[in-house]
């Protein structure tokens, strides 16, 4: 169970975590600065297991792998969003960050909401409201390489068939 | 049964995947370049286990090439001793890697080629699967011969009609973005299909595939027919067994149709290439430099366009023109059947092939306040150079017109 912090449309890399502060790939020192222009009591207020919710287009821009390495370093337990840009989408899980896909979620959590995620089901429960909603369960293999600290990690000491076995 | 993406990856997946499915899957071939190459060397050391197989390995300098500086230089150097290192012998600096990749035979209908460069997506002119990947991505690959996709939804864009003369598939191209817009085909296979690609040249499929980036698609896809065919045999060193793929009672997202014939010359203005303009608006806008160039638009029959509009005359005195061909095999073909000495007497700059001028790395940087039209595909700020630039997109006759002219001109009245 965790807080909800809510953010808007088109949420870009450069709005997650500004180039400026790219000059490292360390999670927990990315984590600092995140979201620091658009939510600036972000980085000090999150919890392990908060959720970071977005609208359509989340994650879009650069390729930069920094912007979900530094969701990640800040605890959150996952992204829900009505939708990723692209390569935010596969950089997201090949380093271990879980991200469901759920507009219904996206538009009717409010900030601060308490929300429980089971990512291998997909449901969201929202206690605030009651509500409850059904994203895509995240496929096995994800799961795998979240538990991994992502898909480098995962491949040190596994065999890459094992991602879908 | 499916979308052309949907048959492809499941002939190789072994049974019959669906949009939306996420699934594991062999590649064919693995593709980077000087400026990719390095960081997946960091992430393959990273895991620290062997090439799964070298021969799915193919590294292109281009981007940079022969390096102009000495960052450029020491990223070649590691490049060069990781490949000496790992017997990687599949090596070259011949050009375009996009164009290489095809005239060495690497690109065959139903191959799966993961590349770490957006256009990757060029693979998909000759029904290949080619898409662009991050770094730690392809080192992932080379450890493991494989890479996990989530099959995409389709968008079928149907083309019908025969264009008017002096319209080429970029200005298809350039009017598709415009229509759709940069986020238009976001995570979308974008198929594109109709009479009008049934007729439609290689050479000029392959710049609707390449451009399919632009309009966020994760690959652009043509099936191959008898047409591919004939190119793969004649123009390329492809070898070993293929056949072409369709799709089959396909389940689209969208169709989008579009008929042709209504489409006249195309630019995407600064500093979007879905900023689509018919021609004749921004005609007379001047341009500081013509650039030849690219992945998109530099092969042969691109510069049979710009030395039969340039023949026998000479480009504007203030306009720099530079023609880049896209590969070696193009420059020595334009050279023996005299297109270069037209070129260069016309007093166009010909340089060596590679891609350096598109990136703003050599080869036609632009100062603030310039202005080229290029052959290219994309006209972010500051691509070419400054961030006080702008960059026009246009096709190779409206990029020769320009250069006689020294402004945006309508190429019509110089084809014969």
């Amino acid at each position: 169970m965790g807080k909800a912090w809510t953010f808007g449309e088109n949420m870009n890399t450069d709005e997650i975590i500004p180039g400026r502060f790219n000059i490292t790939i360390d999670p927990l020192e990315l984590a600092k600065n995140v979201f620091c222009e658009v939510k600036p009591d972000y980085a000090a207020r999150v919890k392990p297991g908060d959720v970071v919710v977005g609208g359509q287009n989340f994650g879009c821009g650069s390729s930069r792998e920094h912007a979900p390495v530094a969701i990640k370093g800040s605890q959150a337990k996952c992204v829900i969003a009505a939708s990723y840009a692209r390569i935010f989408f596969r950089n997201a899980i090949n380093i271990g960050l879980p991200i469901l896909e759920c507009s219904a979620a996206a538009a009717d959590i409010t900030e601060g909401d308490e929300i429980e995620v089971d990512l291998v089901t997909g449901k969201i429960h929202n206690l605030t409201n009651g509500h409850v909603y059904q994203a895509r369960p995240l496929p096995a293999f994800v799961i795998k390489i979240a538990e991994a600290g992502g898909i480098v990690n995962f491949l040190k000491n596994h065999d890459v068939q094992e991602l879908m076995a | 049964m499916g979308t052309l993406v949907e048959e492809i990856l499941s002939r190789k997946v072994g049974r019959e995947v669906q949009a939306g499915e996420i699934v594991l899957v062999d590649v064919d071939t693995i593709m980077s370049h000087d400026n990719t190459t390095p960081l997946a060397i960091k992430a393959f050391r990273e895991i620290g286990k062997p090439i799964f197989d070298k021969n799915k390995i193919v590294i292109h300098f281009d981007h940079a090439y022969p390096a102009p500086n000495l960052l450029a230089a020491e990223a070649q150097k590691k490049g060069l001793d990781f490949m000496k290192e790992q017997g990687i012998s599949q090596f070259y600096h011949q050009g375009v890697c996009h164009q290489v990749m095809i005239e060495e035979g690497f690109i065959i209908p139903g191959a799966i080629v993961i590349g770490a460069d957006s256009h990757s997506n060029t693979y998909g002119a000759l029904g290949a699967f080619g898409a662009g990947f991050g770094s730690t991505e392809i080192g992932v690959a080379w450890v493991t011969g494989k890479c996990w996709f989530s099959v995409p939804p389709t968008i079928r864009i149907e083309l019908s009609g025969t264009t008017q003369p002096g319209v080429f598939a970029k200005d298809v191209m350039i009017f598709i973005a415009g229509k759709l817009g940069m986020d238009g085909g976001t995570y979308r296979s974008i198929e594109f299909g109709g009479d009008y690609i049934d007729r439609l040249p290689v050479h000029e499929r392959i710049v609707l595939s390449n451009m399919s980036t632009e309009i966020g698609a994760k690959c652009g896809l043509i099936a191959a027919d008898a047409t591919t065919l004939a190119y793969l045999a004649a123009e390329t060193r492809a070898q070993g067994s293929y056949e072409p793929i369709h799709p089959v009672n396909p389940q689209y997202e969208k169709i989008i149709a579009i008929d042709v014939s209504t489409i006249e010359p195309q630019v995407a203005c600064h500093p979007d290439v879905d900023n689509a303009k018919a021609l004749r608006e921004v005609e007379g806008l001047a341009i500081d430099e013509v650039y030849i160039g690219t992945c998109t638009n530099a092969r042969y029959e691109d510069l049979e366009i710009v030395a039969g509009i340039l023949q026998g005359k000479t480009v504007h005195p203030h306009t720099r023109v530079i023609v880049t061909p896209a590969s070696t095999k193009i420059y020595k073909k334009a050279m023996q059947n005299g297109l270069i000495e037209i070129l260069m007497d016309a007093g166009c700059t010909v340089t060596g092939t590679g891609c350096g001028a598109c990136i703003g790395r050599h080869g036609g940087v632009l100062a603030p306040g310039e202005r080229a039209l290029t052959t290219m595909n994309r006209n972010f700020i500051g691509r070419m150079g400054s961030p006080l630039s702008e960059i026009y997109l246009a096709s190779p006759a409206s990029a020769a017109a320009a250069a006689l002219t020294g402004k945006i001109t309508d190429p019509r009245p110089y084809l014969a």
